[in-house]
């Protein structure tokens, strides 16, 4: 399977999502989530990977995390490589060690992420005692410097208040500190910002994207919002129904998207500079996972779609510039600007 | 938190005055003739009449009268005088001999709850749908659904009489031994009830989303289920069990009859039986006391442990 943009590193991807393959098996049916996902991240990087809800992008990083609940979660196949090993054949123990100090995770409600009962600054330097073997003291100290980077105000006097008295982009602020501790090389960071005000919103972004920068991690992103991507991210997976349907550079994709999801996707946003006009959408809604449509999950939605969609799933196309699209016509959307 | 307490304090007050005022009333109202009730079947001469009619100011009728008796006797108690029951002795003498048997009763039927129900509980929880859970699901729903008037003869005929394990009734000085059958019994109910209460909030917060948090950082298992999980699961359950303790302090009536344990709520049906008008007042106003006090200890207690919980 082509990967796009960034060129294959000699000793390989820090992490790389092959081919992988999550099914739900709840009492109703067996719901196919994960159909097939491949990507990849490198050292410093950062990937956004954009989707509706219910399009797999949070269960693909749950994978990736090995937190999915089993049952009804099941991996069918496909590998998760971090440094050349594949998660998916480690045993329990190991895994759990990789989690947090290798890859780390921020979830998208911190009031619910975070333990209502236990004050914050025990939260964040549970890591550190627990699994750095840091003494109370030490840990104490680390924590306070973690919430000081995350730059929560006053953070010396804040350690012993509890959640709920925090405010939504502290609360996230503190999520991230936890995340932290351990120093990560991958951060995953599911909506980070879905649940805060605008203003909020990018404060986060901003302190995402310095935290990545001055600690050297990767970054994975992912959001539904193609506007907080745009100025964070180095590339961008666009998700639906379980698959990668289109990967492309960010100003490639922005400038000219190659599949009609991402092309609806971006024509969905409200812009400055066309006035006048009623905001285009998606008709239909995303399909249901236990019967995903034949050939192009996405043709029943698509104003290009023809008779091959319904019949055959479409491959991956490389495009000139190394992107792919998941489309019979990418070719054809991508030069397509008439609208 | 001062103010909510001084606040619950005050309330208290009014609580314990309309009680003791409907219990005082209830007894006092039923009864036909006060004084040939104290006498029981001896015939009163008309001296002792006019004597115990000025004695407990039985002269005074109607509502004031009713009223007067009431506040003279709210006013001994509130100097810490029960009074005297029908049989001459000093209530708070009663009560006094009682109390610790009782007491004890509690502790164990409040021992064998912690120690089996929420074990189970938090067990059952962990393995929700397992066959641990089913069969604790089957047995509780048992316990629950038998009456304590037939489970405590039952365990009494099984394990005291048929095969005598435990002495099968306890004696006016109960060793703890002696106590540990009826503190099963006793505790059974509440038991069932912690164990059900336990395992919906274990495997209720078993999915919560600090769970997924926890487990993203990397931690074992042991530590959070027994830490992360168990602190927030226990929430309901330790307010549970301190209105159970409440209840269990206040007496057992049944399982103390059914064993011949002489406290609280074996002499509460007694004065009950023998129309002791002050003895059951007596008992019933110093539970009210003990009742109110606990439940002002959990809704404390309910605040020491959750913290997002404030009382202004």
């Amino acid at each position: 399977m082509p990967t796009p943009v960034s060129p294959t590193p000699p000793d390989g991807h820090l992490l790389e999502v092959r081919d992988l393959h999550v099914e739900f098996r709840t009492g109703e049916g067996v719901a196919r989530v994960i159909n097939g996902v491949s990507y990849h991240l490198d050292a410093g990087e950062t990937l956004a990977v954009l989707g509706e809800s219910g399009s797999g992008k949070s269960v693909t990083a749950q994978a990736i995390m090995g937190i999915l609940d089993t049952p009804p979660a099941h991996v069918r196949s496909g590998e998760i490589r971090y440094q050349g090993r594949d998660l998916l054949t480690l045993g329990e123990e190991e895994r759990r060690r990789i989690r947090g100090a290798e890859i780390a995770m921020i979830f998208q409600d911190a009031l619910s992420a975070l333990n209502p009962v236990f004050p914050v600054g025990w939260q964040i330097g549970e890591s550190l005692r627990q699994r750095a073997g840091l003494s109370r003291a030490d840990a104490r100290r680390r924590t306070v410097e973690l919430m000081d980077l995350v730059r929560i105000p006053a953070a010396a006097k804040r350690l012993g208040d509890y959640p709920h008295q925090f405010s939504g982009g502290m609360r996230q602020r503190v999520m991230i500190a936890m995340a932290l501790a351990l120093d990560p090389k991958v951060l995953i960071a599911d909506e980070p910002t879905t649940a805060l005000d605008v203003t909020v919103q990018a404060q986060i972004m901003d302190l995402l994207a310095d935290l990545r920068r001055d600690l050297g991690m990767a970054l994975i992103l992912i959001t539904h919002d193609l506007g907080v991507v745009a100025g964070v991210a180095d590339r961008i997976a666009v998700m639906y129904a379980g698959r990668i349907i289109e990967h492309a550079d960010v100003r490639a994709l922005y400038r000219a998207p190659a599949h009609p999801y991402t092309k609806g996707l971006l024509e969905s946003i409200p812009r400055l500079d066309v006035r006048g006009q009623a905001l285009s959408t998606i008709r239909g809604l995303p399909p249901n996972l236990m019967r995903i449509p034949p050939g192009c999950p996405f043709h029943p939605r698509c104003p290009y779609a023809r008779q091959v969609c319904v019949d055959e799933v479409p491959h991956d196309l490389v495009l000139g510039d190394g992107r792919t699209s998941a489309c019979h016509f990418a070719q054809e959307v991508h030069d397509d600007r008439a609208r | 938190m001062l103010r909510f307490i001084l606040r619950r304090l005050l309330q208290m007050v009014l609580a314990f005055f309309g009680t003791t005022l409907i219990v005082y009333a209830l007894m006092f109202a039923g009864q036909g003739d006060p004084i040939q009730a104290l006498a029981g079947e001896r015939p009163v001469t008309a001296a002792q009449r006019a004597y115990l009619t000025e004695k407990y100011h039985l002269d005074a009728t109607g509502v004031g009268g009713f009223f007067y008796r009431y506040l003279n006797y709210l006013g001994g108690l509130l100097r810490g005088d029960l009074g005297q029951s029908l049989t001459g002795r000093q209530i708070g003498d009663i009560l006094a001999a009682a109390w610790p048997v009782t007491v004890k009763l509690a502790v164990i039927a409040m021992a064998v709850t912690i120690l089996v129900g929420v074990t189970a509980g938090v067990i059952a929880g962990i393995r929700r749908a397992g066959v641990f859970d089913h069969a604790t699901l089957v047995l509780t729903l048992l316990v629950l659904g038998i009456p304590t008037i037939v489970l405590a003869p039952l365990a009494q005929y099984f394990l005291g009489v048929r095969w005598p394990i435990f002495p099968p009734t306890a004696g006016a000085q109960p060793s703890l031994w002696a106590l540990l059958l009826p503190g099963i019994v006793l505790g059974s109910l509440s038991l069932a009830t912690a164990l059900r209460l336990t395992r919906t909030s274990v495997s209720e917060n078993l999915r919560a989303d600090y769970v997924r948090t926890a487990r993203s950082k990397g931690l074992v298992r042991r530590r959070i289920v027994g830490v992360h999980v168990l602190r927030n699961s226990l929430i309901p359950v330790v307010t549970f069990l301190g209105v159970e303790l409440g209840n269990l302090m206040s007496g057992a009536i049944i399982t103390e009859g059914v064993f011949n344990i002489p406290g609280v709520g074996f002499n509460l049906f007694r004065g009950i039986r023998t129309e002791d008008g002050p003895l059951v007042v007596g008992i019933v106003s110093v539970l009210v006391v003990v009742y109110l006090l606990s439940n002002l200890v959990v809704d404390v207690l309910y605040a020491v442990l959750d913290p997002r919980i404030r009382y202004e």
